[in-house]
């Protein structure tokens, strides 16, 4: 196969899977609802000062991501490998590691972009101060795909499990915790006035550190998982 | 190396191999240990800040230097396993990933033993501890994740991926958490630099951490022959085995 054919099919396949999601919004819209519902405890638990929240805010609005990420990572693979698609994916002469980068792409484009596109309604409800929200977005920005692409290794090391939930946050949680201080830290420095280029740099440079390991992970995991 | 190595694919071969292997590391460990302890914990003099609290560093730091040593030796077996396909290399796995579990609780253990008196709390949010902490965290999910499957085989796989991403993770994570919050004191020990630590501490530390080696060589060598046998238990050398062990037993 030669390498348009393989890159037809991988949009091929991100075409699919974006025409699916779209038509069964409510897997889409569940984890997205999950984090607002997340963030609206929080006043509710710890009292709704604008002192506490105002610090606490990064940090609830990125667990309540990470977490949100884990619900929507069924979608992933689940589907496929019951009804065999994934199975002809491994057999299709296509690069393996190409199609999972393309389902991890259309994953972030339906959980990690709604997230930034939320997080100004979060970071109104927790009253962070509003010269934060712009580091806030650009962390999500540049630290959702890397969680898109974590998920998708943890998703195809679990797929065949029918009961992968509770095993998957074991698995993946403690993976995410670099993403979470230097997307806090990076928030955290402009709430002081310093600048968070660096933060935010490095957080970009493991996004595309992951993104370029992760899709061979994800392929071996496939493979592993189909048998 | 590959003529060597080869033989040792099959189960029968490892464990006549790990069987000639066993009694010394099982000795060299029981000296190494109980001398090493014995001189830190009785005779090595008392710290002159610390006085004789400090005494947990005899186990507090072998276990801690041998909790990262396990899991570079499960990845290395992971790695073996995917990519030459060797099952003793996954069986490797699910050997080491408790042993490196128990010792990293050791260490976490000791350490939070150690930081009540001298840092007045069980528990501090440091770069060390947290990074420990989510070592015991990898190692729990590389055998919740080993064991999960109902075809052992895919487990050990899936097990063995996760393994190795977890080992391109651990870096990353130690370098984050270090920049994020330290209290823990530096190194002790360095290669370049005179050692921080009179020989009379020293030694018996050097012992301990030789002692703790071979007792964590010889418990994985010890919980791989088992896991073979298990494993191979329809084969015939291994019935074999088993038969005149009980017929010695009687």
């Amino acid at each position: 196969m030669n390498r348009a054919s393989s890159w037809q099919l991988m949009t091929t396949i991100m075409r699919r899977d974006l025409a699916v999601a779209l038509r069964r919004r409510s897997d889409v819209i569940n984890p997205l609802l999950f984090v607002v519902i997340v963030v609206t405890l929080f006043p509710l638990a710890v009292g709704p000062g604008p002192d506490i929240l105002g610090r606490i805010a990064t940090g609830v609005i990125w667990v309540a991501a990470l977490l949100s990420s884990l619900l929507g990572s069924e979608r992933l693979f689940r589907d496929d490998f019951l009804d065999g698609n994934l199975e002809q994916m491994v057999l299709s002469p296509a690069p393996l590691p190409l199609l999972a980068f393309g389902k991890v792409v259309v994953h972030w484009l339906l959980s990690g972009l709604p997230l930034v596109i939320l997080a100004p309604v979060c970071a109104l409800l927790l009253k962070l101060p509003f010269a934060a929200w712009g580091t806030l977005m650009l962390t999500l920005l540049v630290g959702t795909p890397m969680l898109s692409a974590m998920t998708a290794v943890g998703a195809a090391l679990t797929v065949s499990l029918g009961r992968g939930g509770a095993l998957l946050s074991l698995l993946l949680l403690p993976l995410f915790i670099p993403l979470l201080i230097f997307a806090a830290a990076a928030v955290e420095s402009t709430l002081v006035g310093t600048s968070a280029y660096g933060q935010v740099l490095l957080l970009a440079g493991l996004m595309l550190l992951t993104l370029t390991l992760a899709p061979l992970a994800v392929a071996a995991a496939i493979r592993v998982s189909v048998n | 190396m590959w003529k060597w190595l080869h033989p040792y694919a099959k189960g029968e071969a490892t464990y006549r191999l790990l069987g000639l292997w066993q009694p010394w590391l099982t000795g060299l460990a029981l000296a190494f240990v109980s001398v090493g302890l014995v001189w830190g914990l009785f005779y090595a003099p008392p710290d002159y800040q610390q006085g004789d609290s400090y005494r947990i560093i005899f186990i507090h730091v072998p276990s801690a230097m041998f909790s990262m040593g396990a899991y570079t030796g499960m990845a290395i077996a992971a790695l073996i396993a995917l990519v030459w396909q060797i099952r003793t290399a996954e069986w490797a796995i699910a050997a080491i990933a408790p042993v490196g579990a128990t010792l990293t609780f050791v260490a976490l253990f000791t350490g939070a033993v150690w930081g009540k008196p001298m840092w007045g709390t069980w528990w501090e949010w440091d770069a060390r501890l947290t990074s420990q902490l989510i070592l015991l965290f990898l190692y729990i999910g590389v055998l919740a994740l080993y064991y999960a499957f109902n075809d052992a085989r895919t487990g050990a796989k899936a097990a063995a991926i996760l393994a190795l991403v977890g080992v391109i993770n651990v870096p990353i994570i130690h370098f984050s958490v270090y920049w994020w919050n330290s209290l823990h004191q530096g190194a002790t020990i360095t290669k370049f630099e005179k050692p921080s630590m009179p020989p009379e501490m020293l030694i018996p530390l050097l012992i301990s951490i030789a002692g703790f080696l071979f007792l964590t060589a010889a418990l994985i060598t010890q919980r791989l022959r088992n896991e073979i046998l298990k494993q191979e238990l329809h084969r015939p050398w291994a019935m074999a085995k088993l038969g005149v062990e009980a017929n010695d037993g009687v």
